[in-house]
């Protein structure tokens, strides 16, 4: 048929439009030559070079640290937070929801200046804690927003009839409420460690001296080229994601599906 | 069961870090000072002063060309995620997964790798000379930003639509066929509208970042190009008018306001959990 043919072509030529410069970037890390757009020959040297890169393995090194604390974190804030926005009554409840909205809907531009501000206007010098504190505000929204639901399709009455048959709150909380919900809490916090791994706007503006992460280093090197050592890191990124992903994705065909709509 | 207490650290947290932020720009943008609270005045200045007709071309620069932007995911995307619905779920999950795995890629880097492509002596033009066609000016200039924004944006308009899509109750569909409705008819009467609250979400999820982007306009833009978000950088990084930079962040949030009430008036299915997309 000829529409399916189409519909094909159209499928290739919209996956080559999104993979293109990702494709780009690869061939380009095993490019003997420094500028870009120049093929010189096949090499590893950026690959090796990598690991003796210092600015580029700090930046790694923090990128990779207040991924994993700010989406810790902000699970755990977020866990709490969206049980107990769940009990609250109505008027509340609206209200707190609609704060929680804000940073979600704001620009992310205006969600890093005004945090900018705050953190000057209270005199607290930038740098980790200013980066750590600005991630962890704007994933706790996402991690609230994906529990909820699951706290919607909870049976009321289970934590309830945990309680009646002698469960402290806490161990109701901790036996029957969070296994109901964990799905809503791992997807939030794959949210939070996505959005906080590739987030670029809200570092930029709460970063401080010596403490940067790839979105800044890239974008710091983008005036003066560059460098081929962050394709060979991407590559390397892009492979070790791949691969975990092929892992993840013959091990449970089908739940990803259900994930998939998420992420 | 009294669990709303265990809301409270979040609570005083929101109030810190949400509330207390955004009422600082808010009283910013209404006053003039040198930073010192105490000797500040309240002003409508901030404001006059973007009536400037530089600053109204920058708005109106960054408005069109999310808008354009918007349009054109919404066209590529909504045939990608009809293609995409109508696979059998294998082949569905591949797909999607295709889509998403570009966004955990560093989006500056990807964005960077469309100059080794666009460039003067970048891959389209080495095809366009080998050709034998004259090489074309792709950088630094409008489109080059637009097809950014395209780029960038396009799995986030896919996204919500196709988990609408695949919603919708196929039964619905082969009650139209059965009465003898049309894959034209089909598609206008049944289809495309269960499928506006994906466009919705698309919508404001593509024109938000869209309106306010100033990364994507300062690397395939070049660095003489403004946008409104480029604009706020200036005042906060480069001059240091912290209050007119807030006062473009207030009209900034403004404009999504609009634009969140003029789209969430198409969309009746308002408590669907389509909201993340």
């Amino acid at each position: 048929m000829v529409s399916k043919g189409i519909k094909k072509i159209y499928t290739f030529l919209i996956f080559l439009f999104l993979y293109a410069p990702i494709i780009v970037l690869i061939v380009f890390s095993f490019n003997n030559s420094k500028s870009r757009g120049v093929w010189n020959g096949f090499t590893l040297k950026w690959y090796v070079e990598l690991f003796k890169n210092e600015e580029i393995l700090m930046a790694l090194y923090y990128t990779l640290i207040i991924a994993i604390l700010s989406s810790v974190l902000s699970t755990i804030i977020g866990t709490f937070a969206a049980i107990g926005i769940y009990g609250m009554p109505g008027i509340s409840k609206k209200v707190v929801l609609n704060l929680n909205y804000l940073p979600v809907l704001n620009p992310d531009i205006v969600t890093a200046v005004s945090l900018m501000t705050l953190f000057r206007f209270i005199n607290v010098e930038f740098g980790f804690l200013t980066m750590l504190l600005s991630h962890i505000t704007f994933s706790i929204p996402y991690v609230i927003l994906s529990i909820l639901p699951k706290l919607k399709q909870m049976n009321k009455h289970l934590a309830e009839a945990a309680m009646d048959l002698g469960a402290t709150p806490f161990y109701a909380l901790r036996k029957v409420v969070i296994p109901e919900i964990m799905p809503g809490i791992i997807s939030g916090a794959l949210i939070a460690f996505t959005l906080s791994i590739d987030d670029f706007v809200i570092s930029f503006f709460n970063k401080g001296p010596g403490v940067t992460n790839l979105s800044i280093t890239i974008f710091s090197m983008a005036r003066r080229g560059i460098n081929p050592v962050i394709n060979a890191l991407s590559t390397l990124m892009f492979v070790s994601l791949l691969i975990l992903l092929l892992i993840i994705n013959s091990k449970s065909s089908n739940k990803i599906g259900e994930r998939g709509d998420i992420i | 069961m009294r669990t709303k207490r265990i809301a409270y650290p979040y609570i005083l947290w929101m109030i810190i870090f949400i509330v207390v932020p955004l009422g600082l720009i808010l009283l910013y943008s209404f006053t003039t000072g040198d930073g010192d609270i105490r000797n500040i005045q309240f002003t409508l200045d901030n404001f006059k002063k973007f009536l400037d007709p530089r600053y109204i071309d920058v708005l109106w620069r960054s408005i069109s060309l999310a808008l354009k932007s918007t349009v054109i995911t919404l066209v590529l995307g909504y045939p990608m995620a009809m293609i995409i619905s109508k696979e059998n779920i294998k082949k569905r999950n591949v797909m999607i997964l295709l889509f998403v795995i570009p966004m955990w890629m560093n989006f500056l880097l990807r964005t960077y790798a469309w100059l080794t492509l666009l460039g003067k002596n970048g891959f389209i033009n080495y095809i366009l000379t080998k050709l034998g066609l004259e090489p074309l000016n792709l950088i630094y200039n409008d489109g080059a930003v637009l097809l950014g924004m395209v780029y960038n944006f396009l799995p986030f308009m896919v996204l919500p639509i196709y988990s609408v899509l695949i919603k919708i109750d196929k039964s619905l569909i082969e009650a139209a066929e059965d009465l003898g409705a049309g894959k034209m008819k089909v598609f206008t009467k049944i289809i495309f509208p269960l499928s506006i609250p994906g466009i919705i979400t698309g919508i404001t999820m593509v024109f938000m970042p869209a309106v306010s982007t100033f990364v994507i306009s300062r690397l395939l833009g070049g660095g003489q190009y403004m946008l409104i978000g480029n604009l706020i950088e200036q005042q906060f990084l480069g001059t240091g008018d912290w209050h007119f930079g807030s006062a473009i962040s207030i009209i900034m949030m403004i404009i999504i306001l609009i634009t969140m009430a003029i789209t969430s008036k198409f969309d009746k299915d308002n408590e669907g959990g389509g909201r993340l997309w």
